[in-house]
């Protein structure tokens, strides 16, 4: 009796959610095209992007720099017994280096950027948003797309290849500190054998991919910022959504690159 | 200087008609006080003028373009002898009061630094806030951060000036202040203002016409001190306080 009663509440429910979830998907793909139509026509605005690639990337150094180092030396301590096991010892630092330049660098990166940033581009835009500051800058004859969401988006996408970069060699000076305190191993010979394992078909792949999550990072936050309701109840909403789709995006999207990479480099 | 002209113009939100088939005329030069009660649709009229609000129905002329057919470039040219007064000021908060008041000559205008730098002062000067050229938005309080909104809106020598409710949340003093302040910007720029307020001291000092919206249609239009005189409930009613029989000359 009880869930009779229920049913049609659920079921409105159930599709508010994916009307809304249909809407998000839209308004973020309109979203995405009005930035790539936006980018390449003047004014271009370098002193904005380089403002936001030192505000949202170079402020991001001491998280990921934590982060880094810390993946690079659990990851060498988890794998060292089971490789021993294995008596494969010996592959260590190149089972790390290939990890770290493939997968786990870019994407813990990713996910640490969108932590930070996505969810503070939200909640800057939506509190620009609901304070009139957007309509204050579109009323002056100033582009507040153009001001405002393309030059964060750019540095995004500009920033986090960079960081990852920077990432994955404190990851791998991470796995070699853990290798020398169990076997000390010389870290030229440590290096040589990353040398030897990791290719430029592991190391492209994984730097190109940052240049989408970059772009996700950036105009997800964008979006939720840009197009707040209801408030600083709705600025709050934009900055957490943020993070949750940014960060869905990322590992959705790497799931897609890394089948296209296999089946482009195989 | 500019004159505004509104044609049958209607707004709503779900199945609340906010502004309904309203037609008003405002001439060169002449200051429309817009009153209503919260949630008429004043300041909805406001972005409809400006096209920040994409109204349902109807047309909006300045100096005879018609606003909400116009492309994006020519609407950016019209709107840049337009200025807006918001509510809150909307003062950008990562910007100091300096590149706040430079932002709409930088984009818009090819004056040389000198020049920038010779009408911030100038407009500092009018608002009585020089000292506040160097601060931060979160810095001022409310009055100052009205002043400072009010510069950057005249700082462009706008011909038509929209002001959103410009002494709400202000002490009288301040208040009566800044309504003094937009009477000499309009005598010196020499603009037409619509300003929407629920200040009556502000609306004796500044206004040389008066609108008064009540469920979407405009209920008087005409002069400010006819208003009480009317036989009216509602106009009684909204205006009963005694503030409107003080005298308040125009500066």
């Amino acid at each position: 009796m009880e869930t009779k009663t229920n049913a049609p509440k659920e079921l409105s429910i159930t599709s508010k959610r994916l009307t809304d979830f249909f809407s998000t998907v839209t308004g973020l793909s309109l979203f995405s095209i009005e930035f790539f139509k936006n980018v390449f026509l003047p004014p271009y605005e370098f002193a904005e992007v380089r403002k936001h690639m030192d505000e949202l990337g170079v402020k991001t150094l001491p998280i990921v720099s934590v982060t880094g180092f810390i993946i690079g030396l659990v990851l060498a301590m988890q794998s060292q017994p089971v490789m021993a096991r294995f008596g494969a010892e010996a592959f260590l630092p190149g089972m790390v280096a290939l990890s770290v330049v493939r997968e786990l660098g870019p994407v813990i990166t990713a996910l640490i950027f969108a932590g930070r940033v996505s969810s503070g581009i939200g909640a800057e835009l939506g509190s620009m948003r609901v304070t009139e500051q957007i309509d204050a800058m579109e009323v002056s004859a100033i582009n507040p797309f153009k001001f405002l969401v393309v030059t964060r988006v750019l540095a995004c996408t500009l920033m986090l290849p960079m960081l990852t970069v920077y990432v994955i060699f404190l990851a791998i000076f991470g796995g070699y500190l853990a290798i020398f305190l169990s076997q000390n191993i010389n870290f030229v010979l440590y290096l040589h054998a990353v040398v030897r394992s990791v290719d430029f078909t592991d190391l492209i792949p994984g730097i190109v991919k940052t240049f989408f999550f970059g772009f996700i990072v950036g105009i997800v936050g964008a979006y939720k910022g840009y197009n707040t309701e209801n408030g600083t109840v709705g600025v709050g909403q934009a900055s957490t959504s943020s993070v949750v789709i940014s960060s869905l995006l990322i590992l959705l999207v790497d799931m897609v690159l890394v089948k296209i990479t296999i089946f482009l480099w195989k | 200087m500019a004159e505004v002209e509104i044609k049958n113009l209607s707004k709503s939100f779900d199945d609340l008609n906010v502004l309904d088939n309203i037609s008003l005329k405002i001439n060169e030069g002449e200051n429309v006080v817009v009153f209503g009660r919260s949630g008429t649709g004043k300041s909805v009229l406001l972005k409809c003028i400006v096209r920040l609000m994409e109204p349902d129905a109807g047309e909006v002329l300045i100096e005879g373009e018609k606003v909400l057919t116009l492309s994006l470039k020519k609407l950016n040219e019209l709107r840049k002898q337009i200025g807006f007064l918001f509510q809150s000021a909307a003062l950008y908060d990562s910007m100091s009061v300096r590149e706040n008041l430079e932002f709409p000559l930088i984009r818009n205008f090819n004056f040389l630094p000198s020049e920038r730098e010779k009408k911030v002062k100038e407009v500092l000067e009018k608002v009585s806030l020089s000292d506040a050229i160097n601060k931060m938005p979160a810095e001022l309080s409310g009055g100052m951060k009205k002043r400072i909104g009010l510069a950057r809106t005249i700082i462009t020598e706008p011909k038509l000036i929209l002001y959103d409710e410009p002494t709400t949340g202000l002490d009288p003093i301040t208040s009566k202040e800044i309504s003094q302040l937009i009477v000499e910007l309009q005598k010196d720029l020499n603009t037409t203002s619509i300003i929407v307020t629920h200040d009556l001291i502000c609306a004796k000092i500044i206004a040389t016409h008066a609108v008064v919206l009540k469920d979407g249609k405009i209920r008087y239009e005409g002069n400010l001190d006819n208003l009480t005189s009317k036989d009216d409930p509602f106009l009684k009613d909204f205006f009963s306080s005694d503030i409107i029989n003080e005298k308040y000359e125009r500066n």
